[in-house]
């Protein structure tokens, strides 16, 4: 789950991380409110979870409260990538001497937490790491010690970080990282990090993605998701307990597991198909969930073939067939269906479909033989 | 020969007494690995399952039983405790099924293991069997038939479509091992590949990874650098859209690390065969064998 900009800064407040003044609005006149009580010029900011909102003209300087109104009436209801603006962030503005990212993130190799800051502040910090590498420096942190101070110094030494700042940056950074343990993220990332004209040094952007894994055990967290940003689709598929993407292709899948969802989707390319989308039922699926599954598949009028692959361990291929015919009899639908059930009871699943004697179901034995079926059956075409 | 689990395994169940460790215990059972006892506290000395005794701690369960290695099918918030209390029980392996454990848990436990020199496969995985002799997970036994290919994937269900395919050609497997597709786990592709390479039962193997992270680069690594023995791979994730998750947590591609085309040419430049759809491994195997 990621945060919006305002929801991560109120957060980094919290854990002594300077911040400018300011408060959100939905509404022109609230920005107008917000912007006189801050007196001075401001930042009017869209609220949205994508980058490059400055670029898409979602970020706007204004000098008067008057000035902040007009921009917020520009910047809300904007559409930045396929989101509606429907927030804004009115902020001081500042004058910026200094720009630096700083932020932390999870090392796989090295099974760590590692904090990187850079010089280059305020750019795309996988370009910086693309064309400048060497501007990135990296602490790894030992979960059982925590980040420790020398190394928070050694980030500041190696940014050229003026010596006067540098009992802010450490206690920033140190901030930084209990956001990232304590709220348990994935990502937590100030860029830029900013000294001011008059020697402060504050998060004037802010980024957090959290470990949905962990929401559990964070309900102030959970209740600031903002669910109009998600796919609805894929809002209804997590509630069935699948898990699902939507993509632009013409092929449906439904699959059990992840690794063959993404392989079954990889091989339905390979033979000259689109997939729809990917979905992976998870383990030991009945009937309920085959159902709910094809219903959501089938929502998407872009999709000309469903391409079924089960193949059973926990997951029972009877179980899926009696789910198929099921939906079937609940959804209106001509799109031909090609099935492979491979594994537990397979036998009995696709006896059961030969039962059913359906017109437009297509059995397939391999994988491939499968993925060739609903590519010629997408095209119309009977393989 | 095998690697890690064998007919002499003694494992210990983790919960259960739950819906899904009731059932995968009868299920190893029937395949016939040694499930001497089961942990639920507040339930010591009840009966769980076949008459499997259940004691509250792993302590007292490997002092009862001389249990080895632990089955771990808790839920993911008592997962993390689960492995620990494993490890300081002086189990040697633990493998963990369950799903969804928050990474920094991980990032604990897995230097906390370190410490102790236990091995954890998983979390998030089928775990593994070794044909004939034990099964300690939750894949399907008869699928697996007993010979010299190893097999080590973070798919579940991609492995079962392997082995599937290698059964039906006649072709049997030493060990299987389904390391888990998180981010951090206990056990990757190059430690199995390490013990494949010592193992005198297994004569060839395959790989199934995954996009995200860069464990099959370091298994490429590997391969270049110290494998005799051939390997054929697979990765799944060919077409997979930029910084989406894919089910599995590892499963995502952010700033072009851990990119499928990446992973293939790495494995392709160490010698390692690849296949393009996961139909070709069963006849990459079948042709090495002939």
């Amino acid at each position: 789950m990621n945060l919006h900009e305002y929801q991560s800064k109120r957060i980094f407040a919290k854990y002594g991380i300077a911040i400018p003044g300011g408060d959100v609005a939905e509404t022109p006149a609230e920005a107008r409110a917000v912007a006189e009580k801050l007196g001075g010029p401001v930042v009017v900011k869209s609220q949205v979870l994508v980058g490059g909102r400055g670029k898409a003209g979602g970020i706007k300087l204004a000098k008067t409260p008057d000035e902040a109104e007009q921009m917020a009436e520009q910047i809300l209801g904007m559409e930045i990538k396929g989101l509606t603006v429907k927030t804004v962030l009115v902020d001081e503005a500042s004058a910026i001497a200094t720009e630096i990212y700083l932020g932390a993130v999870l090392d796989r190799a090295n099974r760590r937490v590692v904090l990187m800051s850079s010089s280059e502040g305020g750019v795309d910090i996988e370009e910086v790491a693309a064309t400048t590498p060497e501007k990135i420096i990296k602490v790894s942190v030992h979960p059982f010690l925590g980040l420790r101070d020398y190394q928070a110094r050694i980030l500041a030494e190696g940014i050229g970080l003026p010596k006067e700042h540098a009992a802010d940056f450490i206690k920033i950074a140190r901030g930084l990282y209990e956001v990232f343990v304590e709220q348990d993220a994935n990502l937590v990332e100030i860029n830029p990090l900013v000294i001011t004209e008059d020697n402060k040094v504050m998060a004037l952007d802010g980024k957090i993605v959290l470990d949905d894994n962990a929401l559990y055990r964070h309900p102030e967290l959970q209740a600031m998701h903002d669910p109009s940003e998600d796919d609805p689709a894929e809002v209804e598929a997590n509630e069935a307990g699948l898990s699902y993407i939507n993509l632009d292709g013409e092929i449906g899948c439904l699959v059990n597991g992840a690794g063959l969802a993404m392989a079954t989707m990889d091989i339905v390319k390979h033979f000259g198909g689109e997939p729809a989308n990917f979905l992976d039922l998870g383990g030991g699926a009945g009937a309920e969930k085959v159902t709910q599954a094809l219903g959501i598949i089938l929502r998407d009028d872009r999709v000309k073939a469903v391409l079924i692959n089960i193949f059973g361990g926990i997951t029972r291929c009877d179980n899926v067939a009696k789910g198929f015919l099921e939906a079937i009899n609940t959804i209106e639908t001509d799109v031909p269906f090609v099935i492979r059930l491979v594994g537990t009871n397979d036998v009995e699943g696709r006896q059961i479909l030969a039962d059913a004697n359906l017109k437009n179901v297509i059995t397939a034995t391999s994988l491939s033989d499968a993925a060739q079926k609903a590519v010629a059956a997408a095209k119309g075409e009977s393989a | 020969m095998s690697i890690l689990v064998n007919k002499d395994t003694k494992v210990v169940v983790h919960g259960i007494t739950g819906r899904q460790g009731t059932f995968h215990t009868e299920q190893m059972l029937e395949y016939g690995t040694q499930v001497v006892a089961g942990i639920r506290p507040g339930k010591g000395g009840e009966w769980a399952t076949r008459n499997v005794p259940i004691f509250d701690t792993a302590r007292d369960a490997v002092e009862a039983t001389g249990a080895n290695t632990s089955f771990i099918i808790v839920p993911a918030a008592a997962a993390p405790d689960s492995i620990i209390e494993a490890a300081d029980a002086g189990i040697e392996l633990i493998v963990c099924i369950t799903e969804h454990i928050p990474v920094l848990d991980m990032v604990k436990v897995r230097a906390y293991l370190d410490t102790m020199g236990a091995r954890l496969v998983g979390p998030n995985c089928p775990g593994l069997i070794t044909p004939g002799e034990a099964k300690v997970g939750i894949m399907a036994g008869h699928i697996h038939t007993p010979g010299n290919v190893g097999v080590v994937s973070k798919s579940g269900t991609l492995t079962y479509e392997l082995v599937y395919a290698l059964t039906a050609r006649g072709i049997g497997q030493s060990s299987a091992v389904g390391i888990g597709g998180d981010p951090i786990n206990g056990t990757n592709f190059l430690d199995i590949l390490q013990m494949f390479e010592e193992d005198s039962g297994t004569e060839q193997i395959v790989m199934i990874g995954e996009i995200g992270g860069t464990d099959e680069q370091m298994a490429a690594q590997f391969i270049k650098d110290h494998m005799s023995k051939s390997v054929s791979a697979f990765i799944a994730g060919q077409t997979a859209p930029p910084g989406r998750r894919m089910g599995h947590a590892g499963a995502i591609i952010s700033g072009g690390e851990g990119t499928a085309a990446e992973k293939m040419d790495a494995l392709q430049a160490a010698g390692a065969q690849v296949a393009k759809i996961p139909d070709e491994l069963a006849d990459m195997v079948a042709a090495n064998i002939s």
